[in-house]
């Protein structure tokens, strides 16, 4: 380890370079408003105070406690075996930043990670520290979104998720033989037991919160985790899979995707020099977003024999290409689950077609007007009975375009070429690429 | 109703006399085709109808609304004035009239032209206003916390609730360039005010370091592997910036500021005393 003389600049620029992998930087889950005598709020959905220069959003003050650390995980910066300057805040540096950073509203709250300090269980104890002064001594409200180390005792990570609003815990690599490949001194035991304890805890303080009022609540903004997409040779179907199942079982309330980002030379990753798939995780958000939002199961986007998404059509439209047999869909009578369905449109319009349905009959030139992605929905739908006028395709010519198009064939109709000739990459699909919020 | 299609009403440009407006159109049985408030151009042929400002018309008209249309609507209407639209006080009005003809049902008709293009003025105020609570950044002036914001609808109103309950024992200002208003927390309570000019004394070194610690890091957090300038500028528009401490270089090389306190002081001393309380309906303040 070098010795240097480090001020909380340098101390600052090194956290926070090492924290920056980690994407969760969300703020929602928790709606608290500020009390007589302390400093603070949340906001249920969340608030986004910047956005960096990789269109990520900036909400939280996101830096490790240290980066000293004694595990060797392949994958990362600050494994044991990497000769870098190592540094760590204080208590009451960290406060001291945190509170005055808030205060001139550059953020929403801390993101407090760290790296592995003697052991799991001494980390969390200087981790508890920190967040101890900051809420007791700083009457601090905002928001605290932690990392909980693998391996803790559960009465630490208890005493830790009571100080937080949000806990997380990376699994980071989807399945136990790359854990084994890439991160040796982490086992899916390791990772999953603290989860479920997490989950346990979070579900009895909340119905001790019926009972009792004034109950502290544990991590009320629930828990997240990340997955790295790209390192090893696990498939968008795995991941997808795992994803569901950590809704499902975990509660959890977010998972995040991180494209692998090569910053460490080794014979079992990727070279240095490929680029991040950011359209695979894009992919990956979108389908997310489906299982959250739009009631899809993952088995319905991707299975054993399709394992990975298609770059080329996101996977709601791909979906619908597959199922032409259940469209065109009546706007005006359709469900809501369908309408949801439909490539164009999204929760907010579908909320919007019942709602206007109510006061008559929609028409297109109605859905454009209140929102509706007419471009991509028009294949998809008709209204009082009628497709879209000057709209000339036949279901059989949509499938055999698409088909072309998924299965990369030669095209049987080219004049029908027009549904999707656009690019078909949008740049809007950039864009969003791993901001993680959208 | 009259079909004279040139008819323009003008009045006070507060919200009360919008609401007069609302009543002289429906005792007149008048269809005014602009509803002009001051300061706006008059074109060449228009002469425009004066409306006074009557508060007990004022008063029968807005309570109206939640009995015979809803109270969402009472709420729409409201934010609607807040909105930077240039036609805000016909979309209002057209709004009501529908509103008073069809009761609470005018709040799904998404599809109609005035129905629409109402909730798309407000979305775009709610939006720049939710936009603001993260991207506002305070100053450090000795105690107070001193803000300075551009935006294009009148914002304020709604983020006087966010920031007096985030920061309540904190006193603080937030200055509206555009509109030259400011809203101004101290002791727990709010005021809404004109301010017509802010000259801030030099800051502090505490606050330099602050900003310079700020900028470091929101240059260290972002991945230059998926630098995407194209997507913030999306989710964080150029307009913003200006205001904001990550993209204000100047201060780096300014020598340290003098005396802390004058600060403070200032900034009450230029404020006018009028007071104008935050909760009742008629309280956006008006120009007179």
């Amino acid at each position: 380890m070098r010795c240097l003389y480090i001020d909380i600049f340098d101390k600052l620029t090194i956290l926070s370079d090492s924290a920056k992998y980690d994407v969760a930087c969300t703020s929602s889950g928790v709606d608290r408003s500020g009390k007589k005598g302390s400093i603070g709020s949340a906001a249920k959905a969340g608030i986004c105070h910047s956005f960096s220069a990789d269109g990520r959003c900036i909400s939280l003050l996101k830096v490790l406690m240290t980066n000293i650390c004694v595990f060797d995980c392949k994958y990362c910066v600050n494994r044991v075996s990497n000769d870098t300057v190592r540094v760590a805040f204080t208590p009451l540096e960290l406060a001291e930043l945190t509170i005055n950073f808030y205060r001139r509203n550059y953020i929403e709250g801390l993101f407090l990670s760290s790296g592995v300090i003697k052991s799991p269980n001494n980390t969390v104890e200087q981790m508890i520290k920190a967040l101890e002064l900051l809420r007791n001594d700083y009457h601090f409200g905002g928001y605290i979104h932690v990392k909980a180390i693998p391996g803790a005792d559960s009465e630490l990570i208890t005493r830790l998720g009571l100080l937080a609003d949000r806990m997380s815990i990376n699994i980071e690599l989807p399945s136990q033989e790359s854990l084994k490949l890439l991160a040796p001194d982490k086992t899916k035991e390791s990772i999953l037991r603290p989860m479920g304890l997490i989950s346990s805890k979070i579900q009895e303080t909340s119905t001790d919160l019926v009972k009792y009022h004034h109950v502290p609540k544990f991590a009320p903004a629930g828990q997240s985790t990340q997955l790295i997409v790209g390192a090893t040779s696990d498939t968008d179907h795995k991941i997808l899979t795992l994803t569901e199942g950590l809704y499902k079982k975990f509660h959890l309330k977010r998972v995040f995707f991180s494209a692998y980002m090569p910053v460490a030379e080794h014979s079992l990753l990727p070279a240095l020099d490929i680029k991040p798939p950011l359209m695979r995780e894009h992919r990956l958000y979108q389908a997310d977003w489906l299982l959250r939002f739009y009631g899809f199961e993952a088995k319905e986007l991707l299975d054993e024999q399709n394992p990975n998404f298609n770059l080329q059509v996101d996977p709601k439209c791909n979906w619908a290409l597959n199922h032409l047999e259940k469209f065109p869909l009546e706007i005006n009578k359709a469900p809501y689950e369908m309408l949801l369905r439909v490539p164009g449109i999204g929760v907010t319009s579908a909320l919007r077609i019942l709602t206007a349905r109510r006061s008559g009959p929609l028409d297109f030139a109605g859905l454009k007007k209140i929102g509706v992605v007419l471009k991509r929905a028009q294949y998809f739908i008709t209204c009082k009975g009628k497709i879209m006028e000057g709209l000339k395709i036949t279901s059989d010519g949509a499938i055999g375009v698409l088909m072309a198009d998924q299965y990369k064939l030669p095209s049987h109709y080219p004049e029908q070429l027009s549904l999707f000739n656009e690019p078909l990459i949008t740049r809007e699909d950039v864009q969003q690429c791993l901001t993680g919020q959208i | 109703m009259s079909d004279r299609t040139d008819l323009v009403y003008a009045y006070d440009g507060s919200f009360a006399g919008l609401m007069c407006c609302i009543f002289e159109s429906y005792d007149q049985k008048e269809n005014p085709n602009l509803i002009r408030p001051p300061g706006v151009q008059q074109s060449l042929f228009d002469t425009a109808k004066w409306i006074e400002t009557d508060e007990h018309k004022a008063d029968r008209v807005y309570n109206s609304i939640p009995l015979k249309i809803s109270s969402q609507a009472q709420e729409l209407v409201k934010l609607g004035f807040l909105t930077c639209n240039p036609r805000k006080e016909l979309l209002i009005y057209h709004f009501l009239r529908l509103g008073f003809k069809h009761g609470s049902k005018v709040m799904t008709m998404l599809t109609n032209d005035a129905v629409c293009s109402l909730q798309k003025a407000v979305r775009h105020l709610t939006s720049e206003s939710h936009k603001l609570t993260g991207f506002l950044r305070f100053s450090v002036y000795g105690e107070v916390l001193v803000a300075v914001i551009e935006p294009k609808n009148l914002v304020l109103p709604l983020l006087s609730a966010h920031f007096c309950d985030r920061f309540r024992n904190e006193t603080f200002m937030i200055y509206d360039k555009t509109h030259s208003m400011a809203l101004i927390y101290r002791e727990q309570k709010a005021e809404l005010m004109f301010v017509a000019e802010l000259t801030l004394p030099e800051v502090e070194g505490s606050e330099i370091e602050y900003r310079r610690l700020w900028r470091q890091f929101y240059k260290t957090i972002a991945i230059e592997g998926r630098n995407n300038p194209r997507c913030r500028m999306t989710l964080m528009p150029k307009r913003y910036w200006g205001q904001m401490t990550e993209f204000n270089e100047t201060d780096e090389q300014k020598s340290r500021g003098p005396d802390q306190w004058r600060v403070a002081e200032t900034a009450t001393e230029t404020l006018p005393t009028s007071m104008v309380s935050l909760d009742s309906p008629f309280s956006y303040p008006t120009r007179k």
